[in-house]
């Protein structure tokens, strides 16, 4: 079992320039049923063996793709996300980096009015239910199909995560990243929400970091909805205020959004809380056991 | 990339003036001279001279090694105060709370004509993160801490929801108008600020715009006193008269070094430097040091597809810190291979003549190889295997 994705997952690709179809040809190798591209005035062609076509409700008429992954650049991402949703595709994926934040709040209070769509991202690297489908940049080797739920703002982090569960024998039902901008189509306790319902997962890894206070609301949610065990961890303790570092989002504003102010209170949720990232796996690992005894 | 620019006070009203904001008149002066000059254009009555730094707490802040106890805004009546004053103005560095204590250079004064204050408000416009909307805030009590308020009295803070497609609606800005108790004949005075707040948020994709103080005088005039605006870098592509006011001398210079090669960098004050990829990595990179006793001397996110001329520069930029005693470098390799990274860190290391002790920590995609050519380069590189190892050592290293 997993969340939003699995083998039956058909894609699409928006966006197929040097990145875009790297990661097309990587997901498709990974076994994810990459059915087509959209790329405006390249449609009937085809590309490394891919169909394109010239908007995405054509792409979605003669494929029947019900997710997408995007690489258009910034300027046009927002665009291409709500093209996306108008078509009518359910799991909308962007990579893209550096969309500009009104941008995204505008496409954001689009997405409202069409229901039943989920963006993921922008700004991540994507999500992977292992040994099934990924639609992301992520390398997939370094995951195991299990069921181990992660949530992450961040995306080499996330790798690390992933790769201390799996040298402990602990196996992904779905990865998730969400995203590190200040804007993101789906949060924490989204993903929360479908872990909890999902049967095929066990226990939570949620990966989180500086600024915004998503995290403080999903240590609300969890101690008030999620049954199962939950390991964090926060990346920034040592940030300065005022700095943005790296992403977008991961800044510390108006007396908010600090690494400290998040452990506490994932910590008084009763979530347990890694202090060193070499300790992602183990406490997780350890969150598991205290669910059993 | 890694930050929000920001623009000069003057600069900032000039905007807020083109769409409609009342302000005090002003004359920006780059010498004592133009600021005499200014003075007399102004009629010669009372000014206030404002030095002109991105920082905040002009105000309280003081002229360093000037021996004079006053602050980057100064008012000044008499038209034979102004040079004296001006020249320290500009010849030494102000110290805020804000700038560290080495300071920063003044270039541009601007000599604004002295209102008389019978009330100050403030006024703002942000993000909202959990609506994904921006937001204008205000609040009766002008000239205060707005971060100090929002977290003692967060009942004073009045919000109002801005929607991005159709901007502050008038109605919305005679609500706050009245909410915040100006008078009726004041209520227009108000609105015309706070739509033109909005208008300049919304067009020139800032991502932070203040009006602290916005003022009312006794004779019942509304102007916004002071300004600050900064704008999202995501957006800079599509408004370039904006980019044009970038100062590139308030700004680290490492950091704009770094920006230029397409590396995330912010400074800080350890003496440990990193060179990780990914920001989420990198962030936790620093934490890891810290954990382990050290302290990081920066941050620095080489991207996904880091080459041997960012590695170069990057470890350029790390070595440029004179209090930088050891480098950690922590890949986890995705899309990018470790071989292909050993391979920039090898010839990087070469370029740049390394003369501290640089720690690698490799892990992911082609390891074995990665690690491998580091162990065969026959160079004083020590490998660390995990995070745990790699941060141990590098914090031995630094000592």
């Amino acid at each position: 079992m997993s969340i939003l994705i699995d083998k039956n997952t058909k894609v699409l690709c928006q966006g197929l320039g040097k990145a875009g179809t790297f990661h097309a040809i990587q997901c498709r190798e990974y076994g994810t049923q990459v059915v087509g591209g959209v790329v405006p005035g390249k449609g009937g062609t085809t590309k490394e063996g891919f169909p394109i076509f010239n908007t995405v409700a054509e792409a979605v008429a003669k494929t029947g793709a019900n997710a997408t992954m995007i690489f258009v650049p910034p300027s046009g991402a927002a665009d291409a996300i709500m093209e996306a949703a108008d078509a009518g595709i359910p799991v909308i994926v962007a990579i893209t980096e550096g969309i500009p934040v009104l941008d995204m709040s505008r496409a954001k209070r689009f997405l409202a009015t069409k229901p039943n769509i989920r963006l993921i991202g922008p700004n991540c690297p994507g999500l992977i239910t292992p040994g099934q489908c990924k639609i992301g940049i992520m390398p997939g080797y370094i995951h195991k199909p299990g069921t181990i739920g992660v949530i992450s703002r961040s995306g080499t982090l996330t790798y690390e995560a992933v790769w201390q569960l799996t040298n402990l024998g602990l196996g992904q039902s779905t990865c998730v990243g969400i995203g590190g901008d200040p804007i993101i189509g789906t949060n924490q306790i989204d993903v929360l929400k479908m872990f909890q319902d999902d049967a095929g997962t066990e226990a939570i890894l949620m990966m989180g970091e500086i600024g915004g206070t998503a995290e403080e609301e999903a240590a609300a949610y969890i101690q008030k909805y999620v049954t199962k065990p939950v390991a964090a961890f926060i990346a920034g303790q040592t940030a300065p205020p005022g700095k943005r570092m790296g992403h977008a989002g991961a800044i510390i504003s108006g007396g908010m959004g600090s690494a400290q102010d998040k452990m506490v209170a994932l910590r008084k949720a009763g979530i347990l809380v890694a202090e060193s990232p070499a300790d992602l796996g183990i406490t997780l690992q350890e969150a598991l056991k205290r669910k059993k005894s | 990339m890694g930050w929000s620019m920001k623009i000069h006070e003057y600069q900032a009203k000039d905007l807020l003036a083109a769409e409609g904001a009342k302000i005090p008149a002003g004359i920006i002066a780059n010498s004592p001279e133009e600021a005499v000059k200014a003075f007399d254009h102004l009629g010669g009555n009372p000014v206030v001279l404002k030095a002109q730094v991105h920082a905040g707490g002009r105000g309280k802040g003081r002229f360093k090694d000037s021996g004079k106890d006053f602050g980057g805004v100064k008012f000044i009546t008499k038209r034979e105060d102004i040079i004296p004053i001006a020249e320290v103005m500009f010849k030494f560095p102000l110290v805020t709370l804000q700038t560290g204590p080495e300071g920063q250079k003044v270039s541009k004064i601007l000599v604004q004509s002295a209102a008389d204050i019978s009330r100050e408000i403030y006024l703002g416009m942000v993000l909202d993160r959990s609506e994904g909307m921006p937001i204008m805030m205000a609040c009766a009590d002008g000239g205060v801490d707005i971060e100090e308020v929002a977290h003692k009295n967060p009942e004073k803070l009045l919000k109002m929801a801005v929607s991005p497609e159709t901007g502050l609606l008038p109605y919305q800005a005679r609500k706050l108008a009245f909410a915040l108790g100006f008078t009726p004949e004041q209520v227009p005075q108000a609105e015309a600020i706070m739509m033109a707040l909005s208008k300049v948020f919304l067009a020139q994709d800032a991502s932070l715009a203040e009006i602290n103080p916005l003022v009312v005088t006794p004779t019942g005039e509304v102007l916004a006193l002071d300004a600050k605006i900064t704008f999202d870098d995501n957006a800079l592509f599509r408004h370039p008269h904006i980019e044009h006011l970038r100062d590139l001398s308030e700004e680290n210079p490492s950091e704009v070094r770094a920006a230029k090669s397409g590396l995330s960098f912010v400074q800080m004050s350890g003496n440990i430097g990193c060179l990780v990829n990914g920001a989420g990595l990198a962030m936790s990179t620093m934490d890891i040091i810290k954990y382990h006793g050290g302290e990081p001397a920066n941050f620095l996110d080489v991207g996904g597809g880091a080459n041997k001329d960012q590695v170069t520069e990057a470890f350029r930029i790390l070595l440029s810190d004179p209090n930088v005693k050891a480098v950690l470098v922590n890949i986890f390799g995705g899309i990018m291979k470790c071989d292909t990274i050993a391979n920039a860190i090898l010839a990087a290391y070469k370029e740049v003549g390394f003369h501290v002790p640089l720690v690698v920590r490799l892990e992911g995609t082609n390891v074995a190889e990665g690690k491998k050519i580091l162990q065969e380069s026959g160079l004083k590189i020590i490998a660390a295997e995990g995070l745990t190892d790699a941060a141990k050592k590098v914090v031995a290293a630094a000592k």
